[in-house]
């Protein structure tokens, strides 16, 4: 399944759907959206991987990449993941103890400190 | 026994092929269904990595993927790229993942190695055995 994007806003947060397969011929698309959005402003960006079944290495350093960009401007970045495969690719590269990971957009929108109330 | 061979120009576009392809051979294989994602990943990896050096050294000979299901699935994937350039592959520590200086490129080899490391038990990288390059040899047993 090709990837797909779409993004909404909750409350300070934007958050970015993601769906079908980011990998190297796809992630390039991932990372001009998530500039697009840190460079129109966005400052507390969420990243739901609930609809995505393939996630290699090249989506997970465009994921970091935003997470630095976004710290360095004094943001935050959080991703959205429930699916046990997904997980267990966080884990197997120690990117769990890097990235906030939720199981729904609500807990990843609750759990900021930045957007809390908001 | 059964090989299917797949070469492709080293493109990005194509290691979803490869993925595809390499899937259905594991199955057909009789890999167990709770391994074909972790197939699916490595294959990937193994091929987005020969992609990758085929791009930074201008190699523009084709990407192969062999895969062979006599007594267990074994999936060789062979980049023709300077033999130092493949040598040196690490994990990175949690703590060197989101350091400032580390590139996204660097990051990404790093972590395509774990992925590969963690997802496959018998995993052998090593120099071709004629010419130049790397093979990826990955080994998943099959349930029959």
């Amino acid at each position: 399944m090709e990837l797909s994007l779409a993004t909404r806003t909750v409350g300070e947060h934007t958050v970015l759907e993601v769906g079908g397969e980011v990998d190297v011929y796809t992630a390039p698309r991932l990372r001009e959206r998530l500039l697009e959005l840190i460079d129109g402003g966005a400052r507390h960006v969420v990243v739901d991987l609930g609809r995505v079944d393939f996630l290699d290495s090249t989506g997970l350093g465009v994921l970091v990449g935003a997470l630095k960009r976004l710290r360095t401007a004094g943001g935050s970045f959080a991703l959205v993941c429930d699916k046990e495969p997904l997980l267990k690719i966080f884990r197997i590269t120690a990117l769990d103890q890097v990235f906030p990971l939720h199981p729904t957009v609500d807990a990843a929108v609750g759990a900021d400190p930045a957007g809390a109330g908001a | 026994m059964a090989t299917v061979r797949l070469s492709f120009s080293p493109a990005p576009v194509h290691v979803r092929t490869a993925r595809l392809v390499g899937v259905a051979v594991a199955r057909r294989a009789g890999v167990r269904e709770g391994l074909l994602d972790e197939v699916r990943l490595a294959i990937g990896e193994a091929c987005t990595r020969a992609v990758a050096l085929h791009r930074q050294y201008g190699v523009a000979e084709p990407v192969l993927v062999e895969m062979n299901d006599s007594g267990a699935y074994t999936v060789r994937v062979v980049d023709r790229a300077p033999i130092e350039a493949s040598i040196g592959l690490t994990a990175l520590a949690p703590d060197e993942l989101a350091q400032e200086s580390l590139s996204e490129d660097a990051l990404t080899t790093g972590v395509g190695f774990a992925l590969l490391a963690g997802f496959v038990e018998d995993l052998q990288v090593r120099p071709v055995d004629e010419g130049i390059g790397t093979e990826v040899r990955m080994v998943w047993p099959v349930g029959r």
